[in-house]
């Protein structure tokens, strides 16, 4: 095995454009090396980007946010003002493993190691989150429901390595919330997960993304669950309404952690919820 | 919280709550637990296991593995004894396969290397042949017709002719005329339930550290419930002789019934044998769960009859367990349990014993008992509930008694059912009003507890101090509460003893740390041992003073003289006495071996409140509390301990824990991940309540309580999530789509 710690983006890219075998980037490492130690994975090559500068910033950019792709779970949750902005993102992130995994994990890893379970990527699709990429060819910039492509599966090309994570400005009268169901009460994969992001007129919704993880291959950014609550003020109707389509975009598997109704009524339910709270938070009155 | 004994019966020391002694070195982590253990020269070794549920071995070719750099010794079945019969045929069959892998995780092959990584890397070098044969995971089809054959002629004379061979053993108990006693009641429920089979969860892998030399002899070192056993299993399983077998027993990192089993250790002494050099091994969390023993699952049919008032008029049971590829699922302990809480007129159970392609089950904590109540518990439950009746007053009015006909057979002693109940009755749990959303459920719980054979030690240092050898691995506190029994016999601080876990060499031969026995057991052999002790101190006093041995008594640490008739002499101290005992005629040292069998029964009664979410599935248990007989509590802190202790693994056993195989008949769940044990945030403050009515059997009323602690809680939860889902779960676990489903199924009507 190969261990490499390039010191900029560029480098980062020009190596994993030319490894041979079975490539990995490390992060957190959460994923990775537990893959190793179970083996499931044995990377023939590890790229530490851990070492590249500017990679534990939380940073203003254009009134919104710019976090680096080794910021971990607790560096965001003990951020003063990201919390505020965007709780939803912030609590999917935090409900990640345990205090020894959130001194690790990062948004990055979770969502480029492709699990349609993972936590922290229905939030940020409900938030309008994006990522930049740095390849051979250059750069670009990717929405986040654009990565990944199935379980496992991003749609980065080999040698291609995200270097940022942008959340947008949160303007006046939004809000956010992320729910996810586990049998137990933590240390667990999501077996439905559900994030919600509203801005408001007055006390109606004006606009909304709802998204939801562990029901398909991939994580979903399901429109017609946002349509079903614009122009509400989140009543009793538009709930029913809201369920209804976010249980019917569900296309899960049988498996063991959860069945096919199981996952499609659950989605219904913490659609709902999250969408509440969301309300909430963008100062909704209920 | 009812009187503990604190001090009430005379006893001094006995019922207080001094410091555990292996408190310090488990917090610091100096305890030298099973993988702790290292060698020079030692190797490391992999198992390589069957990735099929059931499957010929056709060729195992082990060359590339063997020209790997650092290997040094390969092996398969033929490096073990030839010709066993009976029980040890069956565990060398499930350490290492012959013919056939019987489940998936099925020992084939090892390989011993310089390190960890080579043995794991030379291990996936040795490439086996298999020819898929048909397999049967679950236990209603395991017994159906047309379901693959295990292995024919493994049944046993107790089978009825005409059932498939996978039904290996059966078994039936009772009294009365059932029929008779259905058609006096007024209400008869009759139902159906299932429990998915559970693992004990211990946190401490299964590892061992073992060495065998061309000449035969041998030492092993690892983390097991019973050295002794160990000893006896590998030197069959190897073809050695067992007094040359030296085995020393680790610090336990948690057994609950698993670590009873033998299951790496003769491949890590076949392997040494083969390399010449130590060899360690060392489970994976994943080879825990594959390849060791889980509970068995369950298929159960209950009838009960009830009159107006709440009298049972009969009951009735049919248990099928599965308990892995091979005969042993404790299905007769599971009839026998069902309806001991009851004194009935009319009772009958029948239980089969049925083989799959599955692990060799292992005792969990009450082995069989706690599936048992779940069945019954919940049928009792409903009968209330549909009679409109109290929960505990119906339990009270059929309980059973001293003198009671047990539903197994023989007339209970002094038991104390109905002081539990009492207790239970009187807690404020009992009437503590419930909020929205939630329900209330109660059960009881039975267990035999156990005796068996038990040798221990007690010397004297010149010092005054005393080294206290037992042969029971501590797996619940016991070396404190030996501690404790020594002290309160000879009268000195609990401080001036150390209890030590002997090795095999040490001590005569000790049966496993099971079946609740070791405060019994060893708790009588150490107060018998103290009391030779005290013997042999009297009679040195006796010598000194140039009186009759009888005309010394032994008090508060002392020998002194009978009464004036003796003469006047000023009282001995142990110390005194030790300090010269090399001159006065050696050593002293007090021992006792016996299979004592007055282990008394013990009976628990729980309350459980949960709340369920109805638009999830989830539940929440808000409120848990045990009421258990001890009989009599030497360490009233150990005794809670092991009261939350069964009752938290109940709550993981009845929510969301259970082995869960694919169509392919491999286990799907193999890590912590998926087999959802309950972490600390899942569960309530579980409270106590100990009751105690001493155990005639035993000189302080000890009664064993480490496994009726997880006979009722099954049972109760299953009845507080029914009453606050206001839909009966007939299932384990109830995870929350087994609640959805049954919310969906009641509303389809
Ligand atoms: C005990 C435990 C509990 C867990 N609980 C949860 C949970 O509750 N919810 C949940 O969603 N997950 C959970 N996880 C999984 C894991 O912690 C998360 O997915 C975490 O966010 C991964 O981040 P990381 O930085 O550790 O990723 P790493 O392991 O470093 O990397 C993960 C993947 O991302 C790729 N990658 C990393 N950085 C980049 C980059 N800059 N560009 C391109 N690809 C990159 C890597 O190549 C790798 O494929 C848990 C894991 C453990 C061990």
């Amino acid at each position: 095995m190969q261990y490499h710690t390039p010191g900029s983006f560029d480098d980062a890219a020009t190596i994993a454009a030319k490894a041979e075998g079975v490539t990995r980037f490390l992060a957190g490492g959460t994923d990775v090396l537990v893959q190793l130690r179970a083996d499931m994975v044995t990377p023939d090559v590890l790229i530490d980007i851990k070492h590249i500068d500017g990679v534990s910033d939380i940073a203003r950019e254009d009134g919104g946010w710019r976090i680096g792709v080794a910021v971990t779970g607790a560096e965001m949750t003990e951020h003063p003002e990201l919390d505020k902005e965007w709780p939803g993102v912030v609590e999917a992130m935090d409900l990640i493993g345990s205090t020894q995994i959130q001194g690790r994990a990062t948004l990055v890893g979770n969502l480029c190691n492709g699990s349609p379970a993972a936590d922290s990527v229905p939030a940020m699709i409900a938030a309008g989150a994006s990522v930049s990429v740095v390849g051979p060819d250059g750069s670009r910039t990717i929405k986040v429901e654009d990565v990944p492509t199935g379980p496992g599966r991003t749609s980065l090309e080999k040698g291609e390595v995200v270097s940022a994570v942008h959340l947008p400005a949160r303007g006046d009268n939004g809000g956010d919330a992320y729910l996810r169901f586990i049998p137990r009460t933590e240390m667990d994969i999501a077996v439905v997960g559900c994030g919600v992001n509203l801005r408001l007129d007055g006390d109606r919704v004006a606009e909304a993304r709802v998204s939801l993880g562990a029901v398909a291959p991939t994580v979903l950014l399901v429109e017609e669950a946002a349509q079903a609550v614009i122009g509400t003020t989140l009543d009793a109707a538009a709930l029913e309404a809201l369920s209804a389509a976010a249980s019917a975009a569900c296309k899960p598997i049988n498996d063991k952690r959860g069945t096919i109704e199981f996952r499609t009524h659950v989605a219904g339910v913490l659609a709902k919820r999250a969408a509440k709270i969301a309300y909430d938070r963008a100062g909704g009155a209920k | 919280m009812a009187p503990d004994g604190h001090g009430t019966n005379g006893f001094k020391v006995v019922g207080t709550r001094p410091n555990r002694p292996d408190g310090v070195d488990k917090v610091t982590g100096r305890a030298k637990f099973g993988a702790d253990a290292a060698a020079p020269g030692m190797l490391h070794a992999a198992i390589v296991r069957s990735p099929h549920a059931h499957a010929k071995i056709l060729k195992i070719d082990s060359a590339k593995a063997e020209a790997m750099k650092g290997v040094k010794a390969v092996v398969t079945r033929a490096d073990f004894a030839e010709g066993l019969t009976g029980e040890n045929w069956n565990i060398l069959e499930n350490v290492m396969a012959s013919d056939t892998a019987l489940y998936d995780g099925h020992a084939v092959a090892a390989v011993a290397a310089s390190t960890p990584l080579a043995a794991r890397d030379a291990a996936k070098l040795i490439e086996v042949e298999y020819e898929l044969l048909p397999h049967v995971t679950d236990v209603d089809k395991a017994m159906g017709s047309g379901a693959p054959v295990i292995r024919t002629g493994a049944a046993d004379k107790s089978v009825p002719e005409g059932m498939h061979p996978n039904v290996v053993r059966y078994h039936e108990s009772g009294h009365g005329d059932v029929e008779k006693g259905f058609a006096e009641a007024d209400l008869v429920l009759e139902d159906s339930f299932k429990t998915e089979a559970t693992h004990q969860g211990y946190i401490e892998p299964h590892a061992c550290l073992a060495q065998l030399g061309p000449d035969g002899k041998g030492e092993v070192w690892c983390c097991t419930q019973g050295h002794f056993n160990v000893q006896k299993v590998c030197a069959a399983l190897v073809g050695t002789d067992a007094s040359q077998l030296r085995v020393t027993p680790s610090e336990i990192g948690g057994g609950f019934g698993g670590k009873t089993v033998v299951f790496i250790e003769p491949v890590a002494l076949a392997l040494s044998r083969k390399a010449n050099r130590p060899v360690k091994l060392v489970m994976s969390r994943s080879e825990v769960f594959r390849a060791t023993g889980p509970t068995a699952s369950t298929s159960m049919d209950i009838k009960i009859g009830m009159t107006r008032d709440g009298k049972i008029t009969a009951a009735q049971g049919v248990f099928r367990l599965q308990g892995g590829a091979f005969p042993g699922a404790p299905m007769e302990f599971t009839a026998m349990c069902a309806f001991a809480p009851y004194a009935l007129e009319n009772v009958h159970q029948v239980g089969y014993d049925v083989m799959s392609n599955r692990p060799k089950q292992a005792a969990y904590r009450a082995p069989g008992s706690p599936m048992a109540a779940f069945a019954v518990e919940s049928v009792v439950d409903q009968l209330c509930n549909e009679l409109d009746l109290d929960p505990i007053e119906v339990r009270l009015k059929n309980a059973s008694k001293e003198g009671t006909k047990a539903s197994f057979g023989p007339k209970f002693d002094r038991i104390g059912l109905v002081e539990t109940l009492e207790a239970a009755k009187a807690h404020p749990h009992h009437k503590a009003p419930l909020a929205e959303g939630q329900g209330r459920g109660i059960s009881c719980g039975f267990w035999f507890n156990h005796g068996g054979e038990t040798a221990v030690s007690l010397a004297l240092s010149e010092d005054g101090t005393v080294s206290l050898s037992v042969g029971t691995p501590d797996i619940g506190g016991s070396r404190a509460s030996m501690g404790q029994m020594a002290a309160e016999e000879l009268g000195i601080p609990y401080e001036k003893i150390r209890t030590t876990v002997a090795d095999t060499a040490t001590l005569g031969y000790n049966e496993i740390s099971h079946g609740s026995r070791v405060t019994y057991a060893s708790g009588l052999a150490t107060i018998q041992a103290a009391r030779d002790t005290v013997q042999k101190l009297c009679a040195r006093a006796a010598a000194k003073w140039g009186i009759d041995e009888d005309a010394v008594v032994w008090e508060d640490g002392c020998a002194k003289p009978s009464g004036p008739n003796a003469g006047e002499f000023e009282p001995l101290p142990l110390a005194r006495i030790a300090r010269s005992m090399g001159r006065t005629g050696g050593p002293i040292v007090g021992h006792f071996e016996a299979t004592p069998e007055g282990a008394g029964v013990s009976f628990a009664t729980h309350i459980v409140d949960a709340e369920v979410d109805k638009e999830t599935g989830q539940t929440k248990v808000v409120r848990y509390t045990v009421v258990q007989d001890a009989g009599k509590a030497i360490h009233p802190t150990y005794v809670e301990g092991q009261f939350q202790g069964g009752a938290a693994q109940g709550i993981g056993w009845a929510l969301n824990e259970e082995y869960i195989y694919g169509e392919d008949g491999r286990l799907q769940n193999s890590l912590f991940l998926d087999y959802r044990i309950p972490v600390a945030s899942d569960l309530p403050m579980i409270d106590t309540v100990i009751v105690e009515v001493p155990n005639p059997g035993h000189p302080y009323g000890v009664r064993g309580v480490g496994e009726t602690s997880i006979c009722p809680p099954l049972a109760a939860i299953a009845n507080a999530v029914s009453n606050a889902a206001g839909v009966r779960l007939k299932e384990l676990p109830m995870s929350p789509p087994r609640i959805l489903a049954a919310l969906a199924a009641q509303a389809d009507g």
